[in-house]
């Protein structure tokens, strides 16, 4: 998979790419990954399913989808003109369910690479459980990787001990690339009522608050594994896309981002643009782990 | 007979016309993100601001229940916009009005806005209220607290379209009873307090207008409980009826899956794209 250029949207956050196409050009992005997708319909979490937080917000959506074969004839029509990378983000419940689901994306032809993950803080079964062990990250990477022909990327979690220990496991399965990170999982009380501010109780964290946490996992990850990496974790402008470049990643996804600015991915391109040129680069390449220490 | 024929005839084109062109405005309806100067923001009182916001160039089709989100600046407390109802439209001055409750920080910065400070605005969103195709329908808007923001739009597009609404608004007290000028414009406005300081004493169901007289169709915004009052009653009295709802939201386009209401027919859907007005029939309300 080629991009045109490192910044592609955040699964979850920016719909199938249409919910924008009032605001931005979709076709100046390097990438869209798409909703969460598994084999069947989900309904996903009760509301309350979000919270603001300190720089942050907190969600518990529940992979709402109406499942793949929906995705596949009804979305797809839609969106598989669009000249950018459009990327399903799949998964499941159980290695099974993964797999299958990866064999239908695996027909499409105008799909480039499907994003694992294994790493959905907010459902009971499946998702997280297989991200944070190494062995279930190995299993159900090699599971998928056996059927999936294109790009396999893989989202890791962040909720772990050591995240270069699952990293190095899912390029042992044979993926091509990690993307990390996706939500910390966290919690919100409403002090007066006494009561959780989401359904589930707890939920994912995204936004600037977890950018630090996400940088640090990027720089670890990059010294650990020999495959592209993509960042992502609250970046919120241009200067944090190139914190994450420097620390590694090859491409960065931008989530919380463009809920309070829809444009906001189209600056990033822009920034980034202006940066390698204030600093006399030839390519983004040359910025990727270019960081002194 | 052939003059009122004609009459009606030229009222039936007349209102085929309307829908064609309400079909098309839905159609090619699109949002926009643009910055916008304050022109004014006026506390109305204590927990209230009505804020003015001004375009140079002419504002798009903007449907009556359709929500903006607005940017807060500076406040990192409050990352995301706030998503506030369209009060009013005016077309002379580009200007789009909100009426803003003051409920915690993001509102509260909103409410400081001054005169000529820019703010960023992603409109119009959501869908809007299903305005009646013919003009002998005896409409009621039912508002309550700052659920009456959006109904002052709609009466005026009411009246446009020749129908003569009545409006119901309740509040605590005469104090929180806002823009009752504006609405007396547009029609004939019945209050409730709870406290009796204004119009009759008790809740906007306990009204005597809804037992005096019949309606055909009821819009109503407001605190939840009130709207779930109104719609109890919508239903035993077999009246159309459509509620504006104010899930908590994110991202204001559908992309996030954060404000869902669980509906009948689709299983949860997004506030924000498939409402936030909806019929009380798709609703799983206990009524």
């Amino acid at each position: 998979m080629q991009l045109a250029n490192p910044v592609m949207t955040a699964s979850g956050t920016f719909g199938y790419g249409t919910e924008f196409a009032d605001f931005i050009d979709l076709e100046r992005l390097g990438g869209i990954i798409v909703k969460g997708t598994t084999l069947n319909r989900r309904e996903g979490n009760p509301y309350p399913r979000m919270a603001e937080t300190p720089s942050g917000m907190l969600n518990a959506v529940g992979l709402q989808n109406k499942g793949v074969d929906y995705f596949v004839q009804h979305i797809y029509p839609a969106i598989k003109h669009l000249r950018t990378n459009i990327i399903v983000n799949v998964s499941g419940s159980d290695i099974e369910s993964y797999v299958r689901t990866a064999e239908i994306i695996n027909e499409l032809e105008e799909i480039p690479a499907i994003e694992l993950n294994i790493s959905c803080p907010n459902v009971k079964q499946g998702g997280m459980a297989f991200g944070v062990t190494a062995k279930g990250a190995n299993e159900v990477t090699k599971a998928v990787r056996e059927v999936y022909k294109k790009t396999l990327i893989v989202k890791l979690s962040p909720n772990v001990t050591d995240i270069t220990e699952i990293a190095r496991a899912v390029e042992d399965g044979g993926a091509d690339s990690v993307s990390l990170i996706n939500t910390l999982l966290g919690m919100a009380i409403d002090a007066e009522r006494r009561r959780p501010m989401l359904s589930t109780i707890t939920g994912g964290l995204s936004g600037p608050a977890v950018k630090p946490i996400a940088l640090r996992m990027v720089w670890q990850v990059s010294k650990a594994v020999n495959i592209p990496i993509i960042g992502l974790g609250g970046i919120m402008n241009a200067r944090d896309a190139i914190e994450f470049l420097l620390a590694g990643a090859s491409a960065i996804q931008v989530g919380t981002a463009n809920f309070i600015d829809p444009t906001v991915t189209i600056k990033i391109i822009e920034g980034i643009n202006d940066y390698l040129e204030r600093h006399h680069y030839q390519s983004i390449s040359e910025i990727i782990g270019a960081l002194e220490c | 007979m052939c003059k009122n024929s004609i009459k009606r005839k030229s009222k039936q084109v007349l209102n085929a016309y309307l829908c064609a062109q309400e079909f098309i405005y839905l159609f090619i309806m699109r949002k926009y993100i643009q910055d916008f100067r304050v022109t004014d923001c006026t506390r109305l009182h204590a927990n209230y601001v009505l804020l003015k916001l001004a375009q140079d160039t002419p504002l798009p089709k903007i449907l009556p229940g359709q929500f903006a989100e607005i940017r807060v600046e500076n406040s990192p407390a409050t990352l995301l916009r706030r998503p506030i109802s369209i009060n009013y439209v005016d077309r002379e001055r580009n200007e789009l009005w909100f009426l803003i409750q003051l409920v915690g920080e993001g509102t509260r910065h909103l409410g400081d806005a001054k005169k000529g400070d820019i703010i960023n605005v992603v409109y119009p969103l959501g869908n809007g209220f299903t305005l009646p195709s013919d003009n002998s329908k005896n409409v009621i808007l039912i508002g309550g607290g700052v659920g009456t923001a959006p109904m002052l739009y709609l009466g005026e597009q009411l009246k446009l379209k020749g129908i003569t609404p009545t409006f119901l608004l309740g509040a605590r007290s005469a104090k929180d009873l806002l823009q009752l000028e504006d609405f007396a414009r547009y029609g004939k406005v019945y209050t409730t307090t709870e406290d009796g300081s204004h119009g009759e004493k008790g809740y906007v169901t306990q009204h005597s207008i809804l037992s005096t007289q019949s309606f055909d169709m009821i819009y109503t915004c407001g605190p939840k409980p009130m709207m779930m009052a109104v719609a109890k009653y919508a239903k035993a009295k077999n009246i159309e009826c459509e509620v504006s709802l104010e899930n908590h939201m994110a991202c204001g386009v559908g992309a996030c899956l954060c404000c869902v209401e669980n509906l009948k027919d689709e299983g949860n859907v997004c506030v924000c794209k498939e409402g936030p007005v909806f019929n009380i029939k798709r609703l799983l309300w206990q009524i």
